[in-house]
């Protein structure tokens, strides 16, 4: 008998929830807006990318795959040295493994990670998950942008004019 | 009724076969959709089947043809005859509770003097399907599962039939359309025009027909026998394709049988304020539609409770049976008993 309160107060609210619209939305025919800053899919800038090799280091599952050369850049001044630059040549990431863990994002100095909202990029065969370095690329078009300063913060960087 | 018309015994066998077979389907597809499909997603926050036909109505259709297209798979050790015949005698026992609902003051499969004793009898022939379906699976866990069926059903077959004994006093009569005559015809304080349906003077007993049908139905929170999360569904466990649709067809036939039951007995059956008792054309179109409305709001009592509670444990079942409900069913005779006499 002690129990009678809360067996009726637990049929009322199945009843309430059952009033009340539903949650979930039948997907294809509607779609929800994800958060602006939602982890969907990673961007990839790839001139900012120095073949640092963090993220593939830092990445918990080993789903991104870099490889590189090194070349030779024309010189900053007129009569430098040529510099050594390090050149992209592949840059994969394998969404059948990735847990968007966000560390890459995190990790990389240079700004060359961004996350994207983006989230229907499923595919009918598994290897198609992997998103080489142009498909990343294009998720940059999806990446919103970063929300403003707050008021009397330093903008860092070089080049700052 | 059909015994009126002049066509053959066999034509008149084939059409009650047919009716038998589309009402117990048919209400069972009812259920499916109405209760599991949409009352169960909207009282979890969710849709449910919303893509096969207009609001998923024809999702019935393809999980129907989804047991149809599985494997008929018999366990190596089963025995295989007793394997077999389970469903079936499950499904015997749900057509058999059919036969004595009415559903207006003609519209009946068999007007017996004894219906009610008739349809509690006829409701606990499943336990021996269950039995049947448990001990031939040659699964411990179905075992065990019909081994818990049966001392369920066996516990609540008792606080159920002690619930409706209170009715049965109370109308002066065994017979389902005698009970519904009786509330029909009863008053309220001297007014006579709305009947008096024994919800009102049997509360007692209809919450306990309830909760004991519960139990019969191996609903949720008494769901022990076929307990997914520790029995694997328990004496369904073995069963695959054509098998196993019939004992989910005939789970959801005995709630609409066990709905339309408590309908009768206490909610007044076909009737309603204005019907004439003793037949006529518009008895008989509209008592069907009142008794299915009936049964639908004794239904959704019924699952409501299934998708609200968890399940109990096993010795909580049997504690609540013997020393809750039955005591409690019995006083609920006493009195009506004394008051009988009295008033």
């Amino acid at each position: 008998m002690a129990q009678l309160p809360g067996l009726i107060k637990g049929l009322g609210v199945t009843f309430r929830t059952m009033l009340k619209p539903a949650v979930t939305i039948p997907y294809p025919h509607y779609k929800e807006t994800p958060a602006p800053r939602a982890r969907g899919v990673i961007a990839l800038k790839e001139e900012n990318c120095t073949v640092c090799m963090l993220c593939a280091r830092s990445c918990p599952d080993w789903c991104i795959y870099i490889e590189g050369h090194k070349t030779k850049a024309p010189p900053r001044r007129a009569g430098g040295k040529p510099r050594t630059v390090s050149l992209l040549d592949r840059f994969d990431i394998d969404y059948s493994l990735c847990m968007y863990c966000g560390i890459c994002v995190e990790v990389c100095p240079f700004d060359a990670l961004f996350w994207s909202p983006e989230y229907e990029y499923s595919e009918p065969r598994i290897a198609e998950l992997l998103h080489d370095k142009d498909r990343l690329g294009q998720w940059m078009e999806t990446v919103p942008e970063p929300p403003a300063l707050e008021a009397g913060a330093e903008v860092k960087g070089r080049g700052k004019a | 009724m059909i015994a009126a018309l002049d066509i053959p015994y066999w034509a008149q066998t084939a059409i009650k076969v047919a009716v038998a077979l589309g009402l117990v389907s048919g209400s069972a597809f009812i259920f499916a959709y109405v209760f599991l499909y949409k009352i169960m997603s909207h009282m979890q926050s969710r849709l449910g089947p919303m893509e096969a036909g207009p609001h998923g109505i024809l999702q019935l259709l393809a999980d129907g043809v989804k047991f149809l297209q599985k494997e008929d798979l018999v366990p190596e050790r089963a025995d295989r005859f007793v394997f077999a015949a389970a469903p079936v005698v499950v499904m015997i026992s749900t057509v058999l509770l059919y036969v004595v609902i009415p559903a207006s003051p003609t519209l009946v499969g068999a007007d017996l003097g004894a219906g009610v004793f008739y349809a509690l009898a006829a409701s606990s022939l499943s336990v021996i399907g269950i039995l049947m379906a448990g001990w031939a699976s040659a699964n411990k866990y179905s075992l065990i599962g019909g081994l818990r069926a049966a001392g369920q059903l066996i516990a609540y077959e008792l606080p159920l039939l002690l619930a409706v004994v209170g009715v049965v006093i109370q109308a002066g009569t065994l017979s389902l359309s005698g009970i519904v005559a009786a509330q029909a015809d009863g008053e309220i304080f001297g007014l006579g025009a709305f009947g008096q349906p024994f919800v009102l003077t049997q509360l007692v007993g209809f919450a306990i027909f309830l909760v004991a049908s519960q139990a019969e139905l191996t609903q949720a929170p008494f769901d022990m026998p076929i307990a997914e999360s520790e029995l694997v569904a328990g004496y369904m466990t073995e069963y695959s394709g054509f098998r196993f649709l019939v004992f989910y067809i005939s789970e959801l036939a005995t709630t609409f049988a066990f709905a339309a039951l408590g309908a009768t007995l206490f909610l007044g059956g076909w009737w309603f304020p204005g019907l004439d008792t003793s037949g006529g054309l518009l008895s008989n179109l509209v008592g069907p539609a009142v008794l299915f409305a009936k049964i639908m709001v004794v239904a959704f009592v019924i699952f409501w409770v299934r998708f609200s509670y968890p399940r109990l444990r096993e010795d909580q079942l049997q504690t609540f049976a013997w020393k809750v409900l039955i005591p409690l069913s019995l006083a609920n005779i006493m009195v009506t008993a004394v008051l009988k006499v009295a008033l």
